[in-house]
């Protein structure tokens, strides 16, 4: 080892920035849909809608309790035989790494971030589901304007915080070869030789944008105090 | 469906020994890394809540340092980084590591530290949480900074927060999947290896899944025993009366 050379790194940025617009995507879509899903998870739950609510807590509790790279590698597995079974007369479609990646982190992140909303759900007042139907609003009225506006908001911190590991787990994708920030990186240093200098630039990286959004979610949860100070 | 495990694989063991000894390996670092992380939590987390102003920054940025990288990065950090910048007569005897040894310590070291801020924040919320009242009342008996907090602050914030610390635990048997990247031989890489050795995909991941379910349920267990087994009554009198009562006694053990 003679002496660190980051000139290499500046010379390989910009295939480490489209493995970080990859992460980022990744992120973002995974959030998207892992949300919708995750309400539609506690959902079910909170309005004990028989079988779908068992089965949503089984569901909850199984991918909870189960190492992300062991449900990368299921999905890596199932989602050709199911794909393959709904559109392709049972024979196994291939889908290859980045759509397995986009479903696994969708349903594994619903499952979390419906334990965030099925939380908030149950810590907000009676007095609001009492209201909502002495105005004589729907079910689905009652949940879309009064009561899911307020669980999200109450808990944006801790969904953000969430996100952030989101998009730290994102980095788990190695395990399926895709370039991703961690995997752009590897793949360069397993060209150049250079893994002190590519990895540290990673770990700098991640670090960067992870501290700013904790401090986004601080922030986000001083409001919230203040606002219910008030 | 699982009848494959009780075949024999290339080694002349079977499969599910094979999956046996990656339990060893996923159990050795989730318990070993939860002590030391503890450990760390503990330290890091009375850190961030003393007067002194050097010793609350320095617990800050280990916090946000490690809490901050993916495990994965960390543990490549570890694993290849750190051999390379120690000088070169230490790095050398530590990349020279027999197999599973060369792997395990890295994933150990990494496991402990990550972990350890997650828990410094847990400690350092709990002890945030308990009224100024019982810090006053500390040094008002005369106790001096260090007994203030291992007699009155830290056995109380660890009991509040034993809930929460049961996320961290299940957290941690989760990541140690993830030594599986610098070549650990744990649970997740066994499953792995028995699919592609016999193509039974189905049953090998099955038989994982079975055993960390059964590890989750443990830990879920185990951690709620000890919150009711250690939890405070209310927050009043009664609290502090039973504090007292029982604290010779915990001394006396070990």
């Amino acid at each position: 080892m003679n002496g660190l050379d980051f000139g290499i790194v500046y010379e390989s940025l910009p295939y480490l920035m489209q493995g970080l617009r990859f992460s980022l995507l990744l992120t973002v879509c995974a959030f998207a849909t892992g949300m919708a899903l995750g309400i539609g998870l506690a959902l079910v739950q909170h309005l004990e809608i028989p079988v779908a609510a068992q089965l949503a807590r089984g569901y909850v509790a199984l991918i909870r309790s189960v190492p992300l790279i062991l449900v990368l590698f299921w999905f890596f597995f199932l989602v050709p035989l199911v794909v393959g079974a709904l559109v392709n007369g049972g024979r196994p479609v291939p889908i290859g790494g980045v759509w397995t990646a986009f479903i696994t982190f969708s349903m594994f992140e619903a499952a979390y971030y419906s334990e965030i909303i099925r939380v908030g759900l149950r810590s907000l007042g009676r007095g609001q589901y009492e209201a909502a139907k002495a105005l004589s609003l729907s079910t689905y009225k009652t949940y879309r304007y009064v009561i899911l506006p307020q669980v999200v908001r109450i808990a944006s911190p801790i969904i953000l915080s969430q996100t952030i590991i989101l998009f730290q787990d994102t980095s788990l994708v190695y395990v399926l070869s895709l370039t991703d920030l961690v995997g752009a990186a590897s793949k360069i240093a397993q060209l150049n030789g250079r893994l002190v200098e590519m990895y540290l630039t990673v770990a700098a990286i991640y670090l960067a944008i992870c501290c700013a959004a904790s401090q986004l979610v601080a922030w986000l949860r001083r409001s919230h105090q203040a606002a219910i100070n008030r | 469906m699982f009848g494959v495990l009780f075949e024999r694989g290339f080694d002349g063991r079977t499969y599910l020994e094979w999956l046996l000894s990656g339990l060893g390996w996923t159990l050795a670092l989730a318990v070993f890394g939860w002590c030391f992380a503890f450990a760390i939590g503990i330290t890091v987390g009375v850190g961030r809540t003393v007067r002194n102003r050097f010793v609350r920054a320095v617990a800050r940025l280990y916090v946000e340092v490690f809490r901050n990288i993916p495990v994965l990065v960390q543990m490549f950090v570890w694993y290849f980084v750190l051999p390379e910048l120690l000088p070169p007569d230490i790095g050398n005897r530590i990349k020279q590591l027999p197999p599973p040894w060369g792997a395990f310590f890295p994933a150990l070291i990494c496991l402990s530290t990550y972990t350890g801020a997650r828990v410094a924040e847990q400690v350092r919320t709990g002890i945030e949480a308990l009224p100024a009242g019982q810090r006053e009342a500390a040094a008002a008996l005369g106790l001096n900074g260090v007994k203030i907090y291992r007699l009155v602050l830290v056995p109380q914030a660890l009991r509040l927060i034993i809930p929460s610390l049961t996320s961290e635990v299940m957290g941690i048997y989760k990541n140690t999947s993830v030594a599986l990247t610098i070549g650990l031989l744990e649970l997740t890489a066994q499953a792995r290896q028995i699919s592609e050795e016999t193509f039974q995909t189905f049953a090998a991941f099955g038989a994982a899944t079975l055993i960390y379910l059964g590890l989750a349920l443990a830990a879920y267990r185990l951690m709620s025993w000890l919150d009711e087994a250690f939890r405070i009554p209310g927050m009043t009198h009664d609290r502090i009366r039973r504090i007292r009562l029982r604290r010779p006694a915990r001394e006396s053990t070990p």
